[in-house]
């Protein structure tokens, strides 16, 4: 991938000092979406959106660059086949549901 | 300040719209014909769509300063049905005239289906006939990377120059293949599904000033005409020189624009 390093305008301390406090507030949103899972009623569920969503949480923690790339990849269908009609397909789910090519 | 929306929707926001852009800065827009969030019942819809986009929506932008041009097709979603769609392309050439036309636009895949591709292929063609600049839609969320790649695919076995067409809709997983197949790539700020005013930012950072502009595509969704002049002060937050500001909101959209010899900006 692209090497990135040193392309942005503002120093890393800079940038901390601009986003912190928004990113901040968009983190705690993703520890209480997660915490609203956990308090839902029905039990353990399955979801392919969720499985992916738990990925992509690794990424953010692996200390490589190109995560935001690296994200959208996994979200991502890599599937070659084409289908001959929308008729009857839903409405894109944000992830590749199983059928495509996503995590089962 | 001045700056080009690339791509926003008019017939689906309000005058007021017209006007806060104005205040903001803009001094042109480009309008691409696209899906009205429903499925149009004729081909004669469409017919009526293609005069509000040449005759009515011009004058309304002028009123307030703001130049409009404008692109024609129909929009991957509505063309996934290729006998209707067909019926819509036959009635193209007779607005590709009008003196507000730019090419033909926004054409792509909306699910990816051999329908779609179809209808874009034959579009292409139309755009190739016509000697048309092109502006293209791709997919969203899942189906962007593919759908890109496809497009990309089916724009090459033209003739058509790529420097010709902009791919729009493009975030960090697809930028990099657009501008290295010599395409142009447009960036879509929108409040949720698509490049907030940061991620656009961090794109030009990462990716360069070249052959790439940003858009508000602004429609009948949540959506924000400012969302450019947003950018703008985005930029100009992070210390971006005025100078890359106006390139990638003002002088790239003039000049992929400008090889269209109807888009003359009357104030320069």
């Amino acid at each position: 991938m692209k090497d990135v390093s040193n392309t942005s305008p503002q120093s890393r301390q800079q940038v901390i000092d601009t986003y912190f406090m928004e990113h901040r507030a968009k983190l705690i949103d993703i520890a209480a979406y997660l915490d609203r899972i956990d308090r839902g009623t029905g039990g353990e569920v399955s979801d392919f959106r969720d499985d992916f969503f738990r990925r992509a949480l690794l990424i953010l923690s692996d200390g490589e660059t190109h995560r935001a790339k690296r994200i959208l990849d996994l979200f991502s269908d890599h599937t070659d086949a084409l289908p001959q009609s929308a008729e009857g397909m839903k409405g894109a789910a944000g992830a590749p549901a199983p059928e495509e090519g996503g995590a089962a | 300040m001045k700056y080009i929306d690339p791509h926003i929707h008019m017939v689906s926001r309000t005058t007021d719209d017209y006007q806060r852009m104005a205040q903001a800065g803009c001094i042109a827009i480009t309008e691409p014909a696209f899906w009205a969030g429903f499925d149009r019942s004729s081909a004669q819809g469409f017919y009526d769509y293609f005069r509000q986009l040449t005759e009515y929506e011009p004058k309304r932008a002028a009123q307030f300063g703001i130049q409009h041009f404008t692109w024609l097709c129909i929009n991957p979603k509505e063309a996934d049905d290729p006998g209707f769609a067909r019926e819509v392309v036959s009635l193209i050439p007779e607005f590709l005239d009008r003196g507000n036309v730019l090419g033909i636009g926004e054409i792509g895949l909306n699910k990816n289906t051999k329908n779609e591709l179809i209808i874009l292929e034959e579009q292409i063609a139309l755009a190739e006939t016509h000697n048309q600049l092109v502006l293209v839609h791709t997919p969203h969320l899942e189906d962007k990377l593919k759908g890109t790649r496809i497009i990309m695919d089916a724009l090459s076995a033209s003739n058509i120059d790529p420097g010709r067409c902009l791919i729009d809709h493009v975030e960090e997983h697809t930028v990099q293949e657009v501008l290295d197949r010599g395409f142009w790539a447009g960036m879509t700020l929108y409040p949720d599904t698509k490049v907030t005013p940061q991620r656009a930012a961090d794109i030009i950072e990462m990716y360069g000033n070249e052959r790439i502009w940003m858009n508000s595509a602004g429609d009948w969704g949540c959506s924000d005409p400012l969302a450019v002049p947003k950018a703008r002060l985005e930029m100009k937050r992070r210390g971006h020189t005025s100078g890359t500001i106006d390139k990638v909101t003002l002088d790239n959209p003039q000049t992929f624009l400008s090889q269209s010899e109807r888009f003359v900006i009357d104030d320069q």
